[in-house]
Parts: C-alpha cells; sequence; structure tokens
C-alpha cells in the first residue's frame, strides 16, 4: 500500500441503528423511479411519455446542453407516471416493471476498444451518469479528458455500509473490467482510496491499472472529494472525475456481459428500523420491498441515502441514482422544555457544552430536529475543525452569499461538493442551510464559466 | 408542561401574519423558543442536527461571568467599608450590599438592550438574537459602580443601536457591543469613569474617611509610581477598586476555564494576548525609560481590565479575527497595544478597552491577509502540480 494519509479533523457522528453484516436476497420490486434532483444542473428533455412501453436500457430522457448523456430505465415495464411537482417541474419518472426484455448494448474487452468507442458505449447505454466530475459535483461533461479519476473505497458518513463487506458479496468479479473502461478514458491515473487497516479483500489485492491510497480519520476521510485534495487537488481549468465502487463494478457487467444493471447492496439502517441488515437492490427499485414491515411505529422519516446528505423519500419512494444507503430516522416533531438548557447526557454533540462529551456511551439515538433557530454566523473556529482541507469554510460560505465569483474560485468552489460540508451544517449553531449555500453557489459558478 | 405548551400554541396566531398582536411577533418568538425548543424539523440539507444552538452558546458564556459577578458584588461592599470606615460587616452583608448595587445596573442593561433588540427582530422579520444576553451582563460588569443608571441606559442604547443594530444586527458588528458602550460613556462622561471615586459605592456624593483614595492600581502606578500600588496578591484576588467585574482575577480564571473546556471561547486569542501583554511588558523592563516601564511584567496581566478583557471581549467571535492564524495575530497584537496605551499614553491610565477596539478594527484586516496566503498557497499548487 501507499503512504498513509493521516486526517485529524472530522467527526464521527456515533448514531445507533447500524446494520448488522447479513445480507438479504434481492427482494422482488415492480415499482422503480428516476429522479431528476439526483443530477442537480441537469435540464432534461423527456423521450417517453406515460404509458410508452421501455426496455431495461431504453432511454427516459436526455440532458439538454449534452443530448448523448442519456438517463435509462433500469428495468422493462411501462412509464406508469411522469411526476411533475410546483411550476410543472419534472420531479420523477415512474416505471411500473412488466417482463424481463433488455437491450444489449454488445459486450466487448474495454481494453481492446479506443476511447472513443468506450465513451459511446458508455453513454449509449445510459451508465454515463454514474460518473461524475469535479469541479462541480455533476455528471460528467462528455467533452472532456479528466486528469485523474477517483474512487473512494470507504464511506465513513452515519451508519453507512462496509464497502469491503459489500465487495466480497458483489455478483462476479467485474471490478477489474470496470477500471480497465475507466483507463481508456484517461490519460491520467486512477486513484483508489482505502481505510488505512482495512483487511485484504481479494477484490483489491490483484487490482491492475490503478493506484492505491490509504486514509486515516473520522468523516468525512470517506469522501471522494476530501480524498481528492490530498491525493491531488483540483486547480482551475482541471477536471477530474469521480465514481462509486459499486458502479465501477457496474462499468465493468456492462462490458462483460452487454447488459445496463445497477444491481447493487445497500445497508437500511438507523434507529427507525427493526432490522438493520444489507439488502442486494437495484438502483431506482422502490424502498416499500425492502422496508415493508421493516419498520418502528411513529413518525419516521426515510432518506435515500446517509443522514447528512441523503434525500427524503416517501416508504415508496425510490433509491436514488448514487445512493449506497436508506436510512430511516424519527421525525424529531416535538418541542423540548428547556431544551436548550438541559445537560445533554443523552445527547449526542460535537461541542463540549454537553455532558455526553465526557461520557464513552458508543451509540445515539438522534433525530430530524433542528434543535435552535437560524441566526447569522456568530461562532468562528469550529467550521474547520471538520472540514478536513485548506479551505476557510466560512469565508467561501460568505463568498457565495454575496455572488463574488472570483472570491469564489479563489477560496476553493472548484474543490468542494455539498457533501464536504454536511458537517459544517450539522454543527453549526447558527442552524445555517450550509449544503445548499454550497450548491447556489457551485449553480453560480456553471453559469459564470459558461 | 404540555398544559404550557397547549396555551403557547393556542395563543401563537395571534401573532402570526395577519394576527391580532402581529406588531409583538418578535415578543412571543423570543419567549417560546426560550421555554421551548420549537419542533420544527429539517426540510432540507443534513437530516440531522446538532443540539447545539445559540442560546446554549450565550448562556455558557454567561455562566462563565458569574464567578466575576458575584465577586465583583463581593467587593463593592469590601470596598465600601474600606472607604467608610465600617469594621463589622459580615461576609454576606458586603455581599449583598454589593449585590443591590449591581442589580439595578442589569435591570436596565437588560430592559433598554433586549428591549432594542426585540424592536429590531421585529422590523427585520428575524428572530431575537441572544447575542446581547451575554453583551447586557457585559455591559454592568464593565462599569464604575457609581455610574448613573441613565447613563447606562444611554451607553446601552448607543452600543446596541450604532455598534450594533446599524451593522446588521448580531454577527455583522464590527466593535465589541459591550466595549462600545463603555467607550461611549469613556468620551462622553469621563468624570464618570475615571478618577478616584467612582469605583466605591458612594464616594460621589462625599463622605468616606480622610485621606483615603479609591483610586485603582493602575491610576495609582500613573500618578506615583508603583510604590503605592497594592500587593500582587490583592490585585490576582480582586479586593482592590476597579470597574464591577474586573478586579478579581481568580473569578475570571475560573470563568475562562468554563470557555475553554466547553470550547466556547478562543484559546488561541486568551493565550496570544496574554504572551502579547506579558512580553510588552519584559520588553519594557529590559528597555527602562520612565517609572512606568518598570513594573514587573506580570502586574500588567493582573492590573485593570486586562483579564477581564483578555477572556471575555477579546474573544467575542464577531468582533474579533476569525481565522486561526489571524486570532494569533489579533490577540498579541492587543495585549501589546494594552501595555503601549498603559505605559505611554499620558492621559488613559487603562488601556484593554481602547486596544480590544483598536484590534476590532483592524481583525478583518488580519482576516484578509490570512485569507490572500491561503489563495497564493492554492494557486501555487497550480505549478507545482
Amino acid at each position: 500500500m501507499s503512504k498513509l494519509i493521516r486526517l485529524r479533523k472530522g467527526l464521527n457522528i456515533r448514531l445507533a441503528g447500524a446494520a448488522e453484516k447479513i445480507l438479504l436476497p434481492e427482494v422482488a420490486v415492480t415499482r422503480f423511479g428516476v429522479r431528476f434532483a439526483d443530477f442537480p444542473g441537469l435540464v432534461a428533455r423527456l423521450e417517453v411519455q406515460e404509458g410508452s412501453s421501455v426496455r431495461a436500457g431504453s432511454v427516459l430522457f436526455h440532458d439538454k446542453a449534452f443530448p448523448e448523456i442519456k438517463f435509462v430505465s433500469p428495468v422493462s415495464g411501462v412509464v406508469k407516471e411522469i411526476v411533475r411537482g410546483e411550476k410543472r417541474l419534472l420531479t420523477e419518472v415512474v416505471i411500473d416493471q412488466a417482463g424481463s426484455d433488455r437491450i444489449d448494448f454488445g459486450a466487448a474487452d474495454p481494453l481492446r476498444l479506443t476511447r472513443e468507442e468506450v465513451r459511446t458505449k458508455l453513454l449509449s447505454s445510459g451508465l454515463w451518469p454514474v460518473i461524475r466530475q469535479r469541479p462541480y459535483h455533476i455528471v460528467a461533461r462528455p467533452d472532456a479528458v479528466p486528469r485523474a479519476i477517483f474512487i473512494s473505497a470507504f464511506d465513513t458518513a452515519p451508519l453507512a455500509p462496509d464497502l469491503d463487506f459489500v465487495m466480497a458479496n458483489t455478483h462476479g468479479n467485474h471490478l477489474q473490467t470496470g477500471i480497465n473502461a475507466l483507463s481508456r478514458l484517461t490519460d491520467g491515473k486512477i486513484h483508489i482510496s482505502r481505510e488505512a487497516g482495512a483487511v485484504r479483500v481479494p477484490e483489491f489485492d490483484n487490482l491492475k491499472n490503478v493506484e492505491f491510497h490509504s486514509f486515516q480519520g473520522s468523516h468525512p476521510a470517506g469522501n471522494v472529494g476530501v480524498q481528492i485534495h490530498h491525493i491531488a487537488p483540483v486547480v482551475k481549468g482541471e477536471v477530474v472525475w469521480t465514481i462509486d465502487l459499486q458502479d465501477v463494478v457496474a462499468l465493468g457487467r456492462l462490458f462483460a456481459t452487454g447488459f445496463h444493471d445497477r444491481e447493487r447492496i445497500i445497508v437500511l439502517a438507523g434507529t427507525g428500523v427493526l432490522h438493520p441488515k444489507y439488502h442486494r437492490i437495484r438502483t431506482g427499485a422502490t424502498v416499500s420491498g425492502i422496508l415493508g414491515a421493516n419498520m418502528r411505529d411513529g413518525s419516521l422519516r426515510v432518506i435515500s441515502g446517509n443522514a447528512l446528505t441523503g434525500r427524503r423519500i416517501t416508504p415508496e419512494g425510490s433509491l436514488g441514482f448514487y445512493d449506497n444507503m436508506v436510512t430511516v430516522l424519527p421525525e424529531g416533531d416535538y418541542s423540548e422544555f428547556f431544551g436548550w438548557a438541559t445537560p445533554g447526557l443523552m445527547k449526542f454533540s460535537y461541542w463540549r457544552t454537553f455532558v455526553s462529551k465526557m461520557l464513552p456511551r458508543k451509540e445515539y439515538d438522534l433525530d430530524t430536529n433542528i434543535h435552535g433557530g437560524h441566526r447569522a454566523f456568530v461562532v468562528t473556529g469550529h467550521y474547520e475543525n471538520v472540514l478536513p482541507m485548506d479551505i476557510y469554510p466560512v469565508h467561501l460560505l460568505k463568498a457565495i452569499m454575496a455572488g463574488d465569483v472570483e472570491l469564489m474560485e479563489n477560496l476553493g468552489i472548484y474543490e468542494v461538493a455539498e457533501e464536504d460540508f454536511a458537517l459544517c451544517e450539522y454543527i453549526d449553531p447558527s442552524k445555517t442551510e450550509i449544503q445548499e449555500i454550497i450548491r447556489s453557489g457551485i449553480n453560480l459558478m456553471i453559469k459564470e464559466m459558461n | 408542561m404540555n398544559f404550557l405548551l397547549k396555551r403557547m400554541k393556542k395563543i401563537e396566531p395571534l401573532f402570526e401574519k395577519g394576527g391580532r398582536l402581529e406588531k409583538l411577533r418578535s415578543v412571543y418568538d423570543g419567549f417560546a423558543t426560550f421555554l421551548f425548543v420549537p419542533d420544527k424539523v429539517t426540510t432540507k440539507g443534513s437530516h440531522i442536527r446538532d443540539y447545539m444552538d445559540m442560546k446554549r452558546t450565550m448562556t455558557v458564556v454567561i455562566l462563565a461571568l458569574m464567578p466575576a459577578l458575584l465577586f465583583g458584588a463581593y467587593n463593592i461592599g469590601l470596598q465600601h467599608t474600606r472607604a467608610f470606615g465600617i469594621i463589622d460587616w459580615t461576609l454576606m452583608q458586603m455581599f449583598w450590599f454589593g449585590f443591590l448595587k449591581i442589580l439595578p445596573l442589569i435591570i436596565v442593561s437588560y430592559v433598554v438592550g433586549l428591549g432594542i433588540e426585540f424592536i429590531a427582530a421585529q422590523i427585520r422579520g428575524h428572530e431575537i438574537n441572544e447575542g446581547y444576553l451575554v453583551t447586557g451582563m457585559l455591559i454592568p460588569l464593565i462599569m464604575p459602580v457609581d455610574v448613573p443608571l441613565w447613563m447606562v441606559a444611554l451607553s446601552v442604547a448607543f452600543a446596541v443601536i450604532i455598534g450594533k443594530e446599524i451593522f446588521g444586527g448580531t454577527g455583522m458588528n464590527i466593535l465589541n457591543p459591550a466595549l462600545t458602550a463603555r467607550a461611549f460613556l469613556f468620551f462622553s462622561y469621563p468624570g464618570w469613569m475615571t478618577g478616584d471615586k467612582v469605583w466605591i459605592e458612594g464616594l460621589t456624593k462625599g463622605g468616606g474617611l480622610d485621606g483615603f483614595s479609591g483610586a485603582t492600581p493602575l491610576a495609582l502606578a500613573k500618578l506615583d509610581g508603583f510604590a503605592q500600588m497594592p500587593s500582587p496578591m490583592e490585585m490576582f484576588i480582586g479586593t482592590i477598586p476597579g470597574s464591577v467585574g474586573e478586579t478579581s482575577v481568580v473569578a475570571i480564571l475560573i470563568g475562562a476555564l468554563v470557555l475553554l473546556v466547553t470550547g466556547v471561547g478562543s484559546w488561541r486569542i486568551m493565550l496570544s494576548m496574554t504572551l502579547g501583554g506579558l512580553g510588552m511588558g519584559l520588553l519594557l523592563n529590559l528597555t527602562g525609560g520612565n517609572e512606568y516601564t518598570q513594573i514587573p511584567a506580570y502586574y500588567h496581566l493582573i492590573m485593570g481590565g486586562f483579564a477581564f478583557g483578555t477572556v471575555f471581549m477579546a474573544t467575542d467571535p464577531v468582533s474579533a479575527a476569525q481565522t486561526s492564524t489571524g486570532k494569533y495575530i489579533y490577540g498579541a497584537l492587543a495585549g501589546i497595544m494594552v501595555v503601549i496605551i498603559r505605559v505611554f499614553n499620558p492621559a488613559y491610565p487603562e488601556g484593554t478597552m481602547l486596544a480590544i477596539l483598536l484590534m476590532n478594527v483592524f481583525a478583518p484586516l488580519i482576516d484578509h491577509y490570512v485569507v490572500q496566503a491561503n489563495i497564493r498557497r492554492r494557486l501555487k499548487r497550480v505549478q507545482t502540480a
């Protein structure tokens, strides 16, 4: 293994409800959905209508700016509904599964293909959107060649799946094929970051064409953006790509079998779940299949993704495009008498103003209450403690709020994604919506740079 | 508590937009969220949020101020007995005497300051900012005990309106509001803020023992050289004349401990300011010049408002430097400035207030250079990468 990178900043939120390492087989699910909100910056052009028949791999919609970026149906069936929200904004395409008809995009050894051929295959099969780029943390633009590609092989978010366990149980050995496909798309290196002290996993031992890195530290050490910052930071004018480990396998599967198949292993966790475990599921599948009778009573929130960055869905909602977990948490819709003044024995906190900080307790039950009201930024010197990057978080946020594009550029907007700032938002006593501000800053940059 | 909650929920619509008591929305809101942390849940961003909020942050600071306040009450009584030659008061009598003197100061400070805050919050459509809970406690602690109440009210109004609200309220101000209040009185009514009478209750109204001087150690040092000063131990414990809460270094250190253990106060500022003051004092000891430069350097840390300013004023996160590197520079310069003003300025015996206010003004500049250094460092990576 390569040099160890130690991160001293960060915070592991000791949330209760972690999953047992037991993998349950795939549950038959007949409803799937593709959500537009999973792709920030996307302006979608629909290619189907309600009632259209689709096959697994049929195009549902494409991007307006780059029409070659296509988003396809994960299964065969019929478009049940095209859901629109406020101002008739597209929110989701819902598909009812029927049959198992799927488009064959043709198997091929990526190492024998040219860069253009690999690119074309990924674009036409609808797997392209699994690749995202920095700057901006959006679907990679097909007209760029990335300086390097980064893959995080561990997830440090609250209750996140153990990716070594996931890899050990993944069907077929397509990781190398996926890496090979990616290697055709860049002249640079493919970096995989693993957690320091992780056990040897056969899937990684013999992997070729990659460079390994080893990270030690609390969340967000597993965020690929943080890893890029410490391996080879993104500077102005450069593009790097990121891709989830399980999606590298999906790429490999495409080249090995010819089919668009994003079967993956996710974790269902959180204190709202009776039996938190691992599940095999396909991206886009409704989570009602795995939730079933597995939810506790009471007011609960189902989140596709982790508790810090995930998206709220209904119990019938679908698994997000990039998500590797479903979190169920109790809603915090209660008023607490003098809540701000309690000693806080049972209250997990970043702050040492709570007695819990001195207790060895391992797990805490957290809910979705904001625990306070919105205020201007007052405290200083703490946001930096949970952002392991050479970036001044509050100064960047203020530059975004002021719309100062040059300053944003100078302060590191190209390197960050909202997920990297999630902990700043979590600890903030002023209850600022920091992730939203970061995304609005990124959107402003995209607009200004075009 | 359910009964109370139900009652409050019942009257809530009155204060909402269109309700009969809409103009009191900020007041209702302030009290409601004081009693109950609201039942609001996250709608975007992180689904879970820390239990820490601004109320708790400010409460920690107020708790940290308590030792200084309690000692201040006792010391008012003590100084009074010394000035008037009273010999039979018990400790509790002294404390109670002082407490009754402080209470009106606190009440005036809170009533005037919070009143303005409520109005400002109503105009802006914001929730009440808790910042004034700390400011309102700080102001009585940095006043001479005999200051007239109307002056306190005036200075509070000035500090909150001119010092804070016109900049956009809590979090946006440049100067520390409590020090702004003190500076306002210091320059407008210097007779009430300096001298050898105002620090001891009753002296301004005449009386007192013949030949008794109620001057602070700093004034004594200025006038008669440091031979006249109280012993270092007395200054450390705080049984000397001075502003209500500033005299006892022991009590202030307990407060500092609270701020540091909870992480609410910046250790960087406290450390660098102490080292800055000490370093400047030592430098003056070496160079010599006038008699004042020969005061042992550590005296500067226990005299006057240095300790109080270092722990509670310079660390105000809004008006201090915000970057970690900036905090070291800001603190060190503030410490150096205190000693320079004390020793070299013929007009002012004390330099803490002015030094911190001066550094408040420079804090954004310090941060600017620290951030520019970060930007240059980041740009450099382009060439090396």
